[in-house]
């Protein structure tokens, strides 16, 4: 089969994602934790496309690795040491009556490092899921779902969606100025010498961006009848009021039960109604509008299935889920949770692959990397 | 009925002693190409705000008077209710991009408006074709060169099918045959579509053919506008043909060079056949601060290779500068001048190359710390600003001095040469863009440093400020410093530089004195030059110095 090669919804793949997401949250078997890691790794390698967004997955892989690491320095450290095979014997401080939950140092056994080091793995896999979803999701795409009622803050943030990349673009280009002026200063005052062009820099571009997407009808609206101007904004203000309140009422155990759960549901209702309302007068529309077809049901489902697999695995035999620590031995396989987890991979074979930028000629591409780099 | 309509537009910033615009009144009719002139500074960036309600709807500030765009009132329409009727393009188009790719960009307008989609695929690539940017379809917009990304700037406002088209100094970044490019692209809109354009820009020359109407904005606010032979008369902004025109007293005044050679057949018969090549010549050398500069070598750099990545922006260049000279670097944005630049003061990335800065055998400049380096080659970035973060100028001075181990007062010194009468209280960013350009060149010299480079230092200048910044550049060249300056500007090298290196693709495909280089070349040639050819006559001053009792 012949697919064209088209960009699959990122709802899709925000969907999958946090199915996988959910699926590592319900495990601490190393088994399982490290084959979730390789689908999200497979899936991306197979289906990200060129933008910086995409190349950024390596970072999320990073961060996952420090996550470990940081857990076990920490175990080491003041960590509850437990198990009996010692693998390291570091002195203990002993500690004061008053801090007697605190443990400094004492002998490492391999049952407590192992505990620490596949609590570690999972919080790890979910950070890579998130990275995944990003590399494969534009994110500039998704904004285009953004409630149309709310223009002022979606402005902010396609600003801010922006102005990441410029900033590290305009660190990079003052710092190299400062060495023009033979200016070798470090410390607080570097600081101050790079942060104020920089803060300068993206406050000016940011300033042009909002104004060029006002001037291209960004947040234009449509002729409204005051009436139903009031009326939008005594719903959205009344709303929220209502969710404030309830939120008040489901937290303080003294104050009535009616004000609790009924008037945040209410509120809830009455913000939505408001923003919808507020969002008709809002119209736009979608060139090329990211269909939602066959793949992206498929890669969707794929991340529910998974989700579901593990949550019932987990509720059926909740000790299989686990890595078992006391006594220490190897983790099973549990069947409907393997094939769950292999399930999530199929949106790798079953998606159209991403489209392709055409390589761009050189003479075209030097002058942003001329600009961008070392111009 | 007129498509833009200002009565009795006054603008007032919040803040401000005095009030930007005074008692407009302009009427701009449907179709027609109006010019925008004046000094930096005059107002002519608000002037065009007001047309689309940004000013003050987005800038802020207090507007009297009544703006009208074919029927609409900006009192009463923000900018987003005028974006179906104006299209606002700004002088850098990458900062107002809001998408990723060129298709995406040219929609996105369409979009807010929510036309259909089908409407929307038609419009896309009938603009496409328009612009001959079809080619770059799913190009990323970061990957584009300077024109190109202008090309898409004005296609994607043109995609809502505005009436009324504002340009803020559409090539001001771009070399000229970019320039012309774009220049191209908006003469096609007026003609074929009737689109109104409004267009400020401080090159003049490139656009004063194509005006139906010059708008001359005055330092005091005032503005006064009519046909543009008669406005060029006594504009305080007026580029070399026009220069010409005024001296030679040709009546009805020239625009373009077609124009101008047509009325200047006398002239050219007129002018000794000399080539004026030893105007252009290096002056003798005075004796500069350095005792020891004496006419030779001030810089030599062999075969420079910079690579970023997998892309060869120098690819080897040898390049020599003689003190006492004024050398251009010129060629496509992209070329590798700015690359080259930074590689050779020692500061950027070299790849490989050898650069050697003051009488032979020279000093490697990469082998000198940050202060030592500066001391031996100063460098004017792109962005000068960069260099800028105190306060106030008086504080940059000072700072200037300590960094340099200068006597105190000399950083403020040079700049009182360079642009006399430059607060020193003011804020950096409060300066116009020609005495913020004279306060990092003030700084840069503090160092007293043999050889300058400055990367592109005549963006956003005007004629005056053009004109400080030559006087400054001939002036180093006469104390015996080398200084090589990257630029787009024809007429400023014509008039500045005794040399010219023509980069291409990192290459140097041109070297040599001024007037043999860019006579040669239709898209580096100044005006006059093209007036006078076959003579080698490139500025209205070497005219005038060639025939002193005046025009025939």
């Amino acid at each position: 089969m012949t697919r064209v090669p088209r960009s699959v919804h990122p709802g899709a793949w925000w969907a999958w994602a946090l199915g996988l997401a959910t699926a590592a949250s319900t495990t601490t078997n190393p088994l399982l934790l490290g084959l979730l890691l390789a689908v999200a790794c497979l899936v991306v390698a197979a289906r990200r496309g060129t933008s910086p967004w995409a190349r950024a997955f390596r970072l999320y892989l990073w961060l996952g690795a420090a996550i470990v690491v940081v857990r076990v320095v920490l175990h080491v450290l003041v960590g509850l040491k437990l198990g009996t095979v010692a693998l390291l014997p570091v002195p203990a401080l002993i500690m004061p009556s008053w801090a007697a939950g605190i443990q400094i140092g004492g002998t490492v056994y391999l049952e407590g490092l192992v505990g620490a080091v596949t609590l570690a793995l999972r919080l790890a896999v979910l950070v890579v899921c998130i990275g995944a979803a990003n590399a494969l999701a534009n994110p500039k795409r998704l904004l285009r779902a953004f409630p149309a009622a709310l223009a002022e803050i979606g402005t902010a943030v396609v600003i801010s969606v922006t102005a990441a990349p410029q900033l590290a673009e305009s660190v990079q280009r003052v710092i190299r100025a400062r060495r023009l002026r033979g200016d070798s200063a470090t410390g607080l005052r570097a600081v101050r010498q790079v942060a104020l062009p920089v803060l300068q820099d993206t406050l000016d571009r940011s300033l042009l961006l909002a104004s060029a997407m006002d001037s291209r009808g960004y947040g234009h609206r449509v002729d409204q009848a005051p009436s139903a101007r009031r009326t939008t904004a005594t719903l959205t203000l009344g709303g929220l009021l209502g969710a404030c309140l309830g939120l008040y009422g489901l937290l303080d155990t003294t104050s009535p039960v009616w004000l609790g759960v009924p008037v945040l549901v209410l509120g809830l209702v009455l913000a939505v109604a408001g923003l919808w309302l507020g969002g008709r007068a809002v119209q736009r529309s979608s060139y090329r509008p990211d269909p939602w077809a066959l793949p992206e049901w498929t890669t969707a489902a794929a991340g529910a299935v998974t989700a579901g697999c593990l949550l019932v695995q987990a509720r059926l035999d909740p000790v299989a889920m686990t890595m078992p620590i006391e006594p220490l031995s190897a983790p099973a396989l549990p069947l409907l949770a393997l094939l769950g987890v292999l399930v999530g991979a199929l949106p790798a074979v079953l998606t159209p692959e991403p489209p392709r930028s055409p390589a761009r000629k050189a003479v075209s591409r030097a002058p942003t990397l001329a600009k961008g780099g070392a111009a | 009925m007129s498509a833009v309509l200002l009565e009795g537009v006054s603008v007032t910033y919040p803040g401000a002693e005095r009030p930007t615009l005074v008692g407009v009144d302009l009427a701009v009719d449907e179709g027609e190409l109006a010019l925008v002139v004046g000094r930096t500074g005059s107002g002519k960036s608000t002037l065009l705000g007001v047309v689309n309600g940004t000013v003050p709807h987005f800038s802020g500030g207090l507007l009297n008077g009544r703006v009208v765009v074919h029927g609409r009132d900006t009192r009463t329409h923000r900018p987003r209710d005028l974006a179906d009727l104006v299209g606002v393009v700004g002088q850098d188009p990458i900062a107002g991009f809001v998408t990723d790719t060129v298709e995406e960009e040219l929609a996105y307008a369409m979009e807010q408006l929510a036309l259909p989609a089908p409407v929307m695929r038609k419009r896309v690539e009938e603009t496409l074709d328009v612009l001959g940017i079809a080619d770059l379809r799913d190009a990323p917009l970061r990957e584009l060169s300077g024109g190109q990304q202008q090309r898409v700037a004005i296609g994607s406002v043109l995609t809502a099918h505005p009436r009324v088209l504002v340009l803020d100094e559409p090539t001001s970044a771009l070399d000229p045959t970019g320039a012309e490019e774009v220049l191209a692209a908006i003469t096609r809109l007026v003609h074929d579509l009737a689109v109104t354009v409004l267009v400020a820009e401080h090159r003049v020359e490139r656009v004063l053919q194509y005006a139906d109407r010059v708008v001359h904005v005055g330092t005091d606010g005032r503005v006064t506008d009519g046909l543009p032979a008669e406005m060029m008369l006594t504009s305080d902004v007026a580029p070399p043909v026009v220069e010409l025109g005024r001296w030679a007293g040709w009546r009805p005044l020239p625009l373009s060079v077609r124009d101008a050679r047509r009325a200047g057949v006398r002239l050219r018969e007129a002018l000794p056949d000399a080539s004026p090549t030893d105007l252009s010549a290096p002056r003798p050398v005075a004796a500069g601060r350095g005792a020891d500069r004496s006419v030779g070598t001030a810089l030599s750099a062999r075969g420079v290779v910079v690579r970023h990545g997998d892309v060869v922006a120098v690819a080897g260049v040898d390049l020599d500068l003689r003190a006492g000279e004024v050398a251009a670097l010129m060629g496509r944005n992209g070329a590798g001048k700015s690359s080259l630049l930074w590689a050779v003061q020692g500061s950027g990335r070299l790849t490989s190359g050898r650069v050697r800065v003051g009488a032979a055998p020279g000093r490697d400049p990469r082998s000198m710390d940050a202060r030592t380096r500066r001391a031996a080659v100063g460098l004017v970035p792109q962005t000068a600003s960069d260099l800028l973060y105190l306060e106030t100028v008086a504080a940059e001075c000072d700072q200037a001095d300590r960094e340099s181990s200068a006597p105190t007062g000399s950083c403020s010194a040079l700049l009182e040469r360079i642009a006399p009468g430059t607060s020193r209280t003011l804020h950096p960013r409060d300066l116009s863009e020609g005495q913020r350009l004279a306060l990092v060149l003030a700084v840069q010299l503090t160092a007293d440093p043999p050889v300058l480079l400055l990367d592109e230092p005549t963006r956003g200048l005007d004629y005056t400020a053009k004109r400080g910044l030559r006087q400054a550049v001939q002036e180093l060249a006469g104390q015996g410093r080398a200084v090589l300056l990257s630029t787009h500007d024809v007429e400023f090298v014509a008039e500045t530089a005794h040399r010219v290196v023509v980069m291409a693709a990192g290459e140097v495909v041109a070297d040599g004195p001024t007037s043999e280089v860019v006579v040669s070349s239709p898209a580096f040639a100044p005006q006059v030059a093209k007036v006078t050819s076959p003579g080698h006559w490139l500025t209205v001053d070497q005219v005038r110095a060639a025939l002193p009792a005046g025009a025939p």
